[in-house]
């Protein structure tokens, strides 16, 4: 008999006025008994729109029977069959708009938590078993994977797992790419995708650091030394400005830069050399899961106040509820239909303030989208020393750049076939931000399987002849 | 990981370090620059690339110590590590086409940058000029170098304790004002230097390029750390550059934007100081 609860068993999490002072993760995640009672509300039903709501189509109800039944190995080798990086996706992905805004009991009440429920398994398989998988015999050819975030881990994996001699280029010092300098440890402890990286070196592939693709080393000289495919995976690094006056006076940051100071550099951490401007008050501007992930940082640096400002309401906001949720329990404030005009010098050359005007959204256009409109004369100063632009990210030009024959779009996006990932040029395979321009881990996942499964059919067509 | 090959103390502020690196070495062009990080604890900090040797299979850098990463780096020696060294990044400098004679200004540890330079204009076969510029005699690096690889070499001190007494703009105004006509002039020290050198240019309308050093972090045109204002227009020195059109660039913001860790850099110096007293204490002990 199906545990027939209209709420998900809730989510142990820290205190939000402890957690605010900390990095350490926030949800705790299910215990083994909050686990099984969870996935008895599974109705493991017969069509299982959960999993066409999955980019990485994940057996969905075939792994939550055997959490209720209490065998997690079984569940963890059902998920790790089609999902590389399930500790990951278990944490940062948008359950309630894809596997979980399917879910049958979501028609009423809330849906089956797949998302915690595919965390808890991955945890436990960490923390229980951590068998590192065994180096598949291999068949010989060597692949390239250009960026070693989400797209190119989850291509790498598969890859390997059909045998290829895998060699990922990153070019910074770490791998995980938006997982270890993007996402903070609050939210994804790096100590997992470390984990799960190295899960991927014991199947053999080979990961090369501080190799910047078009600079170090680029995809012509792949194929010269003998690399047959190649996919690129470099995501959308490159961050936005706003043009306006001001903004480079000293207190402002990318929330790139800003991030990757506290995330990959450990600026919050005693002993790391990297240094971080320690804020009075932050303004963060946009209203995306970066700018709540900047946000959040910025009150653990012991910023006294921290504003995100969003020129639209709340219903437009592009984070996610949870994020928010999360922010404004840790006591973030929210200055929605707002938006910076100037960046105010101290006289010294720094930060002194910002200079702020109120919106109103317009009426609908054709797109159907209300487009926010200054409100005249309602300019006024905001108190901080610090501004954040969170203004989201386009593809950074150096592989384009370097590579011939590489076709783009307008936006600097890699321009490739849908149904196979294929580039313009042969062998030249694409996924993840590089195509789509900055969206989310689990589609980056997606398309790094996809891309890995027609690099297979390529490679083996191209071997048969 | 890349391993250090040769150390020389060029002055007691100044050291040169070559490293094995080959991949870095067979693409290097001068103008170019590499970030690295000491340890898994260290910050990433850029260095432009003095020389390069492509049979080797190594890079040269000079530094001048200046902060904690610096001092750490400059108490390497030969066969110790850097545990990453990732390069060549930013764009090689650029020429006016068909230049035949150029003045190459270099300022202080700012001449380890602009000797690869005037070694390659030299080699290409165009006229080269040197100025060098020092706060004093003790302090002067590279001389035999330059020499090696230009037409003309002065070398200037503040103090006069060495070559001709004053500022490299004064020397080079006097180049100018004497009928020597250049192509280009490319100058490369502290950002006043530069900012220096692209007004005494600018009424002749000489093309002037500098190599900026603002603050970075990636290297790659991730964060806009790095930016500057240039023409009026926002670019990333690590992609765009690091060399610009000295007549465009507002280097008084770029000086604000370096000053603004200047605290935190000071407390971790004094930081690692206490360290390593305290290391020679228990040493002693």
């Amino acid at each position: 008999m199906p545990n027939m609860s209209l709420k998900k068993v809730p989510m142990p999490e820290q205190d939000p006025n402890v957690r605010n002072h900390n990095f350490q993760e926030v949800s705790l995640g299910y215990t083994a008994e909050m686990a099984m009672e969870e996935a008895t509300r599974c109705l493991n039903c017969k069509h299982k729109p959960c999993v066409g709501g999955c980019p990485v189509n994940i057996r969905i109800p075939e792994f939550i029977a055997k959490v209720a039944e209490g065998d997690f190995k079984a569940a963890y080798d059902i998920i790790s069959d089609t999902n590389a990086l399930p500790s990951v996706s278990g944490r940062v992905c948008p359950q309630e708009s894809q596997c979980e805004a399917r879910c049958v009991r979501a028609i009423k009440g809330e849906p089956v938590a797949i998302g915690r429920l595919e965390r808890f398994v991955a945890d436990w398989y960490r923390e229980n078993i951590n068998a590192m998988p065994e180096k598949p015999q291999t068949n010989g050819i060597k692949v390239a994977v250009v960026g070693s975030g989400p797209a190119s881990l989850t291509c790498a994996s598969d890859l390997a797992k059909h045998g290829y001699e895998v060699t990922i280029f990153e070019a910074f010092h770490t791998a995980g790419g938006v997982l270890v300098y993007g996402i903070p440890e609050f939210r994804l402890p790096k100590a997992i995708v470390q984990n799960e990286v190295d899960k991927l070196t014991a199947l053999g592939v080979d990961l090369e650091t501080d190799m910047v693709i078009g600079k170090t080393f680029d995809i012509d000289e792949m194929f010269e030394e003998g690399y047959e495919a190649v996919f690129i995976g470099s995501g959308a690094g490159l961050p936005m400005f706003m043009g306006i006056e001001g903004e480079t006076l000293a207190g402002v940051y990318s929330a790139n830069e800003y991030l990757t100071r506290i995330n990959l550099m450990k600026a919050y951490r005693e002993g790391y050399d990297t240094p971080l401007k320690i804020s009075g008050s932050a303004a963060i501007i946009g209203g995306g899961n970066v700018a709540m992930d900047a946000a959040r940082c910025a009150k653990r640096m012991g910023a006294k106040h921290v504003y995100v400002l969003y020129r639209r309401d709340e219903e437009e906001m592009p984070a996610r509820k949870e994020e928010v949720h999360h922010a404004k329990e840790e006591g973030i404030e929210f200055m929605l239909l707002t938006n910076p005009v100037r960046v105010l010098d101290d006289g010294t050359g720094k930060v002194g303030g910002l200079e702020c005007v109120k919106m109103r959204l317009a009426a609908p256009d054709e797109s159907g989208r209300r487009a926010p409109k200054v409100v005249e004369g309602s300019n006024f100063n905001l108190e901080v020393d610090t501004v954040v632009m969170s203004l989201g990210t386009s593809p950074n030009p150096l592989i384009r750049s370097t590579t011939p024959g590489l076709e783009t779009n307008k936006k600097g996006c890699l321009q490739v076939d849908e149904e196979t990932m294929a580039t313009s040029r042969e062998g030249v395979y694409a996924g993840g931000d590089a195509v789509t321009g900055a969206a989310t881990v689990i589609l980056a996942m997606g398309a790094g399987k996809k891309a890995a499964a027609s690099m297979h059919e390529y490679l083996t067509k191209k071997h048969s002849k | 990981m890349v391993k250090i090959v040769r150390k020389k103390v060029l002055n007691p502020s100044v050291t040169l370090l070559e490293v094995e690196a080959p991949l870095i070495a067979k693409k290097a062009r001068a103008g170019q620059f590499i970030i690295l990080r000491l340890d898994e604890q260290g910050e990433r900090i850029p260095l432009t690339i003095a020389d390069y040797d492509r049979e080797k299979g190594t890079i040269t850098i000079i530094f001048q110590k200046v902060g904690l990463t610096t001092e750490l780096l400059a108490d390497l020696n030969e066969g110790d590590h850097i545990q990453d060294f990732v390069g060549p990044l930013g764009l090689p400098t650029e020429l006016p086409e068909g230049a035949k004679r150029v003045c190459v200004v270099g300022g202080g540890v700012g001449c380890a940058i602009a000797y690869p330079q005037a070694k390659t204009c030299h080699a290409e076969g165009i006229e080269v000029d040197v100025i060098a510029g020092f706060r004093s005699k003790d302090i002067v690096i590279l001389e035999d170098e330059f020499k090696a690889v230009s037409d003309h070499c002065y070398i200037m001190t503040d103090d006069g304790s060495y070559g001709e007494q004053g500022f490299v703009t004064v020397k080079l105004k006097e180049l100018i004002d004497s009928g020597v006509h250049y192509d280009a002039v490319i100058a490369i020290g502290p950002i006043p230097m530069m900012k220096f050198v692209s007004k005494t240019t600018e009424p002749y309308g000489i093309k002037t390029i500098v190599s900026l050093n603002p603050i970075m972090i990636d290297g790659t045109g991730m964060c806009g750390g790095c930016r500057v204002t240039v023409g009026g227009k926002m670019k990333f020195a690590c992609v765009d550059g690091p060399d610009f059109d000295g007549h465009e660039v507002d280097f008084d913001e770029l000086m604000n934007r370096n000053a603004v860790y200047r605290a935190q850099e000071a407390e971790e110096k004094e930081r690692h100081a206490c360290r390593m007293d305290q290391l020679a204490k228990e040493m002693i002990q």
